[in-house]
């Protein structure tokens, strides 16, 4: 059995050699390796992390859980960090980041995505009705500072809401996987019992692990939760006493991060809270700004700056530049401004009027812009 | 007269604004259709190529191998390759077929490619002075507004060079060699400043073909490297004869620069459909030319999947009945011949001295074009 093993890996590393080999690459030019091999397998290739579906599961009513298989290159990721996911939709390939829930640990190899279909999600939608086992996903590489640390942190608080579970998850799955010693404490906010993913799964854990406290917040009391209502100073004292002690880790709704934020900025220890924004905030750009022209260099095209951003602005030129998150966390589309002045809509921040890489999803041109697109 | 200076230019509007009308029709309509028609080609490109290069390595499966080989280059140059490049696929957001990273089984490079067809030829179509295509490549007079000079002479025997040699001479259509060799107007330095990047894509494009499949086939080299010449031929005489048969048919119309004064986008419109002509066929004739039998339609729509031209065609023809306009098209033989007719007749001096590039730009008259009907 072993021996197989090795020898397979042996064969894998050989073939990846010669395939990946100068001579391979001149003989496949100008096309490349990785156009020749998708021909015999969809997820081969050199380069690209692609993955096979191999389950889907329907948690809640909303959610859906996917399985993947990843080809050899994926690097493997932190408990915590995102991917990109690349799907193509009526024929259009479509980005979004999604957290790994599983554990860096697991003996397979394979990730779990978990994506909850919102009425106005595109992909999640697609993922959520469409995704069949067997078929083929690309995949980025791991990505995001929201990560638990290598040294891990002796007492440990995750708190999350909505589908902002799966990077906590893949914390709490990995902790438990490495027997650690610290308490840890899961706080998870969620409308009802029947949309909280991973139920089942969250109560075995901590009823197997005594150091793990699971603490459910749903909106009405009467639905059998540990805790009950939105996120405030009281409850959060009266349910985690000790939370200054701990390294906290959040991920949930903007209106609940907010919240949390501020707690922990008022006591003063903000560099023990670490998060993940999730869900885009809404955009709003103010109207003053709207003014000039947006020039797309290498397109050669030019739009009136109608003060939306630029990657909107792009699109309605009927440019497709990559693009993931659409709300400035995921770096897809990034590119190069040549000239011009921009908001980020995030901050409010203006940039410098020189050449330099900006997030066009959180962009906005003040006066005229010019991009490298 | 030309069929330009018919229109008033509430008919040039009209024109413009219901061609326009298809465009938007056919962009809304993007999607899994024309993703998965490309996709399924580039499928079939790649079995071909894989196919073709194995067989060409047994003798008694080599004529067969030539056969799909030269397929696959033609595929993977016109209706792959060129229209990726013109971008009638970016909207699918995938690097593979995106217009930016794509690049093609010939000697020339994207870069260059983008630069003289897609934004000289498509922009300035058959301007004499804009568009490099119009004035032969360089190397040939296609037009009676190019002045004659002792060596068009050669035309006939110098466009059969040019199709022997069409990716090469494509690759350095972009360095304007005649401004070196000829008019002088060019240093050799600066040419060879400009022929670096091209060298480096042709010697990758001739050491994949001629070393090292032939070493692959170790003791069958010599038939290897003889059936990639075919292939090669092959692809470039297909080229260059669909190429030819769009734009120098005797009917299609060329324009001097002074049209460019104020054009609207009904004016370019009917330039592209009075400068282009298509050729009749099967469904994998169109396949097999890149659909530029739909010649007229591709240059309205350059950057429209070129699959649905056929589609859109009844309807650019009606537009073109009801203005009064040629919708020029014939079978592809007729289309061929009448194209090596202007080659012979530009070969000698015009006769008719009505066609003179300066004598109509002096004029400044925008609504005069160079009409090349004999």
């Amino acid at each position: 059995m072993i021996s197989t093993a090795t020898s397979n890996t042996v064969l894998k590393t050989g073939l990846r050699r010669v395939l990946g080999s100068r001579l391979v690459a001149n003989l496949a030019t100008p096309h490349g390796v990785d156009h020749y091999l998708e021909q015999f397998n969809p997820t081969w290739s050199l380069h690209e992390v692609r993955a096979a579906v191999t389950a889907v599961r329907h948690d809640t009513a909303d959610s859906v859980t996917l399985t993947l298989r990843p080809n050899g290159n994926w690097q493997g990721f932190k408990a915590g960090q995102f991917v990109r996911l690349s799907v193509q939709i009526d024929g259009v390939r479509r980005t979004r980041c999604y957290s790994p829930a599983n554990s860096v640990h697991a003996a397979d190899g394979q990730i779990e995505l978990t994506a909850k279909a919102h009425a106005a999600g595109f992909v999640s939608k697609y993922l959520h009705d469409m995704v069949r086992p067997g078929m083929v996903v690309t995949l980025s590489q791991a990505d995001g500072s929201f990560a638990l640390p290598d040294q891990r942190p002796g007492r440990v608080l995750l708190i999350s809401g909505g589908s902002g579970i799966t990077p906590v998850m893949s914390m709490l799955r990995t902790l438990c996987d490495e027997g650690h010693q610290g308490r840890i404490t899961f706080l998870h906010y969620s409308n009802a019992a029947r949309d909280v993913i991973y139920a089942a799964e969250l109560a075995q854990i901590a009823a197997r692990y005594p150091n793990v406290e699971l603490l459910r917040a749903y909106a009405s009391a009467d639905q059998g939760g540990e805790l009950s209502g939105r996120f405030s100073r009281e409850q959060l004292l009266k349910a985690v006493p000790d939370y200054a002690d701990a390294q906290a880790f959040l991920c949930g709704p903007p209106g609940m991060m907010k919240a949390v934020q501020e707690v922990w900025a008022e006591d003063g220890i903000a560099d023990r809270l670490h998060l993940e924004h999730f869900t885009a905030a809404p955009i709003v750009a103010a109207a003053g700004d709207a003014g000039g022209e947006v020039r797309f260099v290498k397109s050669e095209r030019l739009a009136t700056n109608n003060g939306a951003t630029l990657l909107d602005q792009a699109e309605a030129a009927g440019l497709r530049p990559e693009s993931g998150c659409r709300m400035g966390i995921c770096k897809t589309c990034t590119c190069r401004k040549v000239s011009g002045q921009v908001r980020d809509v995030r901050t409010g921040a203006l940039s410098t009027g020189g050449d330099e890489e900006i997030q066009i999803c959180v962009s906005v041109p003040v006066g005229t812009v010019t991009l490298d697109l | 007269m030309s069929n330009y200076s018919k229109l008033t230019p509430e008919q040039f509007q009209a024109i413009g604004q219901e061609l326009d009308a298809i465009r938007n029709e056919v962009t809304a309509d993007l999607g899994e259709r024309d993703a998965n028609y490309i996709r399924t080609l580039v499928k079939r490109q790649r079995q071909l190529e894989v196919g073709g290069r194995v067989m060409m390595m047994i003798p008694p499966t080599w004529p067969l191998g030539v056969i799909a080989l030269s397929a696959s280059k033609i595929l993977d140059n016109m209706e792959i390759g060129h229209n990726i490049m013109h971008g009638q696929y970016d909207f699918m957001g995938d690097k593979a077929y995106s217009s930016q990273t794509f690049d093609w089984d010939s000697a020339d490079t994207a870069k260059n490619w983008k630069q003289t067809h897609n934004y000289e030829h498509h922009t300035f179509t058959n301007i004499i002075g804009k568009d490099h295509d119009a004035t032969g490549y360089g190397i040939l007079r296609t037009s009676d507004a190019q002045p004659w000079e002792p060596r068009f002479l050669f035309n006939a025997p110098l466009n059969l060079l040019l199709a022997t040699f069409f990716q090469h001479f494509v690759a350095v259509q972009n360095l304007h060699l005649e401004e070196v060799l000829i008019y002088k107007t060019k240093t050799k330095a600066q040419l060879k400043e400009e022929f670096k990047p091209v060298w480096k894509k042709m010697k990758k494009q001739l050491v994949k073909d001629y070393v090292l499949f032939p070493l692959l086939a170790g003791p069958f080299a010599p038939l290897v490297f003889v059936g990639n010449v075919a292939a090669n031929l092959a692809r470039n005489y297909w080229a260059h004869i669909v190429i030819f048969n769009g734009h120098f048919p005797e009917e299609v119309e060329q324009f001097p620069e002074s049209v460019l004064e104020n054009e609207s986008r009904g004016h370019w419109y009917v330039r592209q459909l009075l400068g282009s002509a298509n050729f009749s066929g099967g469904k994998l004739m169109h396949i097999m030319s890149g659909n530029l039998s739909f010649q007229i339609e591709h240059h309205l729509f350059p950057d429209l999947p070129a699959h649905r031209y056929a589609e859109i065609s009844p309807r650019v023809k009606a537009i073109c009945e009801k203005y009064g306009l040629p919708y020029n098209t014939g079978p592809f033989v007729k289309q061929a011949l009448s194209t090596w007719k202007r080659i012979l007749r530009l070969s000698l001096p015009s006769r008719t001295a009505k066609v003179n590039l300066a004598a109509a730009s002096a004029a400044n008259d925008a609504q005069e074009p160079l009409a090349t009907a004999a």
